[in-house]
């Protein structure tokens, strides 16, 4: 039997040692060599983030008092201050950017889980990528030029609205994923029981997809808070405290420009406030990114 | 019996059919809303640009001067500091995140470790760059100095920071790739007889080519429209200096810089200089997207 399908079998030149991997062929070197590129790489990735939390570390709690959080920016060469306004600043356009793109990307998002038939939506999906690909730069250019322009004057709103559109793709492409995780069979119980659309989506699809849509939200928030390019001509800065007054149609400070405007000076006292200011943010962003990975890692359904 | 439920089942109210169609249609509409900004984007900067296109024409692109006091500007010198900066960017991130990639996606460590290390990655793309801008002038720039004829800010440690910024775009979207080629052709590899790098080299990567250059496109968008770091590292010179020790000048700082003081036509040239920007990555993220949604559908 056997000897139908391996004729001559006793004469073939066949050396079952061979089967056996040979620690010092070229190809287990080879494979071994490899191994060891991919892993130094991705030990050379790694390294980058811990050099720089440790100096952010090491600078950013040595000059972090209590006075940054209330005070307002020193002048050159004068000890002490904070930047008590920028974090205002930070909190009211980031605030405005929120206000503005969270009920837009949530409602866009509905539609492209909801409602949406086939081409279309992958369009608009396209388009949002598309949208979060775009320099951060340009969507300042493009706030300037539709709202400093037209109001004549740099103010909280014109950086808010470049902070919106910023966010904006990045909710609708949370919200989205989000909602394709409710399961299809909560839709129809829900339309079975005699809901609409609208009752389905409200009170049974987004209550189930809130944890995932909050810490999509969180983490548009804490990239916006980090954006300088679209506030650098928007927004500006300012040594002052926002005013209500004028309705902060003016310049406004935030963390994120203060940290550039301080990091290109001589100044030994601005310097170190930059380095708060930037401590604070990547604490912000790491805060929130951990955040929302152990929040995504738990689902409703 | 059917009439006892003709009466209790009433048809909705006109309010609850308002509501159903508003509901629906405000969500188409803000939906639609969001290619609408990407149109917006391009109408609004292409108008502001008009009158320095008008004025210089094609030759913006040709002309190496930026000079506001005669009203002279060309784009070659902030053309060639981002292409050039972009591209030592990639030849840096593309080899490691490649490696990381790969790395991350056999079974060299334990799935938990191996979580860990891809957040940690994806970790690098959430710094801030006015933070990546900041640790080059303190940290990066004075470590240069003492190992190479860098004299100050310049080309090498802009490409430098970049090439850190855009390795988590790299490695994320090769890994999802590779992830993604099906498990068959590896085994298939496998069975007849290559080794671990021999399946890797000549089946998965091929197989996971189109995403993976996707993501290496999606980088190189990045990379060209990186404004903070760059300005902050790259010395804006506004001049074509071949060295890499040189300072250099890229579009979107030379945005950062002069948008805030500018006037008249420098606005207008300013803003032809966002339009070819902004046509350039267009065109760079519109590819990128096409090759990854491929993948998905694998």
């Amino acid at each position: 039997m056997t000897s139908e399908f391996f004729p001559n079998q006793s004469n073939m030149n066949f050396d079952p040692a061979s089967l056996k991997k040979n620690p010092s062929s070229p190809r287990t070197l080879f494979g071994l060599f490899m191994s060891g590129v991919a892993g130094l790489f991705t030990l050379m990735a790694v390294v980058p983030l811990f050099i720089i939390l440790t100096y952010l570390l090491q600078k950013g709690i040595s000059s972090l008092r209590w006075q940054v959080f209330t005070e307002l920016p020193p002048p050159p060469l004068v000890p002490g201050g904070g930047f008590g306004n920028a974090i205002l600043g930070t909190v009211i356009m980031v605030g405005i950017g929120a206000l503005i793109s969270v009920p837009i990307g949530v409602m866009a998002a509905i539609y492209l889980s909801e409602f949406s038939e086939g081409k279309l939506a992958d369009w608009i999906r396209f388009a949002t990528n598309v949208l979060s690909g775009v320099p951060s730069i340009i969507i300042g250019v493009f706030a300037y030029s539709t709202i400093v322009l037209n109001t004549k004057t740099y103010s909280a709103w014109a950086g808010g609205f470049a902070l919106a559109i910023l966010m904006l793709p990045i909710i609708v492409r949370t919200t989205d994923e989000a909602l394709k995780l409710v399961p299809q069979e909560v839709r129809q119980a829900s339309i079975g029981v005699g809901a609409n659309n609208y009752q389905t989506v409200l009170q049974v699809v987004l209550p189930a997809a809130i944890p995932a849509i909050i810490t999509g939200v969180t983490l548009a928030v804490a990239r916006a808070a980090g954006e300088t390019a679209p506030l650098l001509f928007t927004a500006l800065f300012t040594q002052y405290w926002p005013s209500w007054d004028n309705n902060l149609a003016e310049p406004t400070a935030s963390l994120a420009v203060l940290v550039y405007n301080f990091a290109i000076v001589p100044f030994k006292n601005q310097q170190e406030l930059a380095w708060a200011a930037a401590f604070i943010l990547v604490v912000l962003v790491l805060l929130t990114s951990i955040i929302s990975r152990i929040a995504t890692s738990k689902r409703t359904y | 019996m059917t009439s006892d439920y003709e009466t209790k089942i009433k048809s909705r109210s006109g309010i609850e059919r308002g509501l159903e169609t508003g509901f629906y249609w405000s969500a188409k509409i803000l939906a639609f809303a969001i290619a609408a900004i990407l149109i917006w984007i391009t109408i609004q900067v292409a108008r502001e640009a008009f009158p320095a296109m008008r004025e210089f024409g094609l030759g913006f692109l040709t002309s190496s001067s930026w000079n506001p006091v005669e009203s002279n500007y060309g784009i070659v010198p902030a053309i060639y500091g981002t292409l050039v900066s972009s591209f030592i960017a990639l030849l840096i991130s593309v080899p490691i995140g490649l490696g990381v990639a790969i790395f991350l996606s056999e079974d060299y460590l334990p799935p938990t470790i191996q979580r860990i290390i891809v957040f940690l990655v994806e970790l690098l793309a959430a710094v801030p760059s006015v933070v990546y801008g900041l640790w080059g002038i303190f940290v990066l720039i004075p470590f240069l100095k003492n190992i190479s004829p860098l004299t100050g800010p310049g080309m090498l440690p802009a490409a430098l920071i970049l090439s850190v910024m855009i390795l988590p775009t790299i490695a994320a979207i090769s890994r999802d790739a590779i992830i993604n080629v099906p498990g068959g052709l590896r085994q298939a590899a496998v069975g007849l007889g290559a080794t671990r790098w021999e399946a890797i080299l000549q089946i998965v990567l091929p197989a996971a080519s189109s995403g993976i250059i996707g993501g290496i496109m999606l980088a190189l968008g990045r990379a060209l429209g990186e404004t903070m770091a760059v300005t902050m590292l790259i010395g804006n010179a506004n001049k074509v200096d071949f060295s890499v020790f040189a300072p250099s000048n890229t579009v979107s700082s030379l945005l950062a810089n002069q948008f805030a003081e500018a006037s008249g036509l420098q606005v207008a040239a300013l803003m032809y200089a966002a339009l070819i920007l902004f046509a350039i990555t267009l065109a760079v993220n519109v590819l990128a997207q096409l090759l990854v949604t491929r993948i998905q559908k694998i």
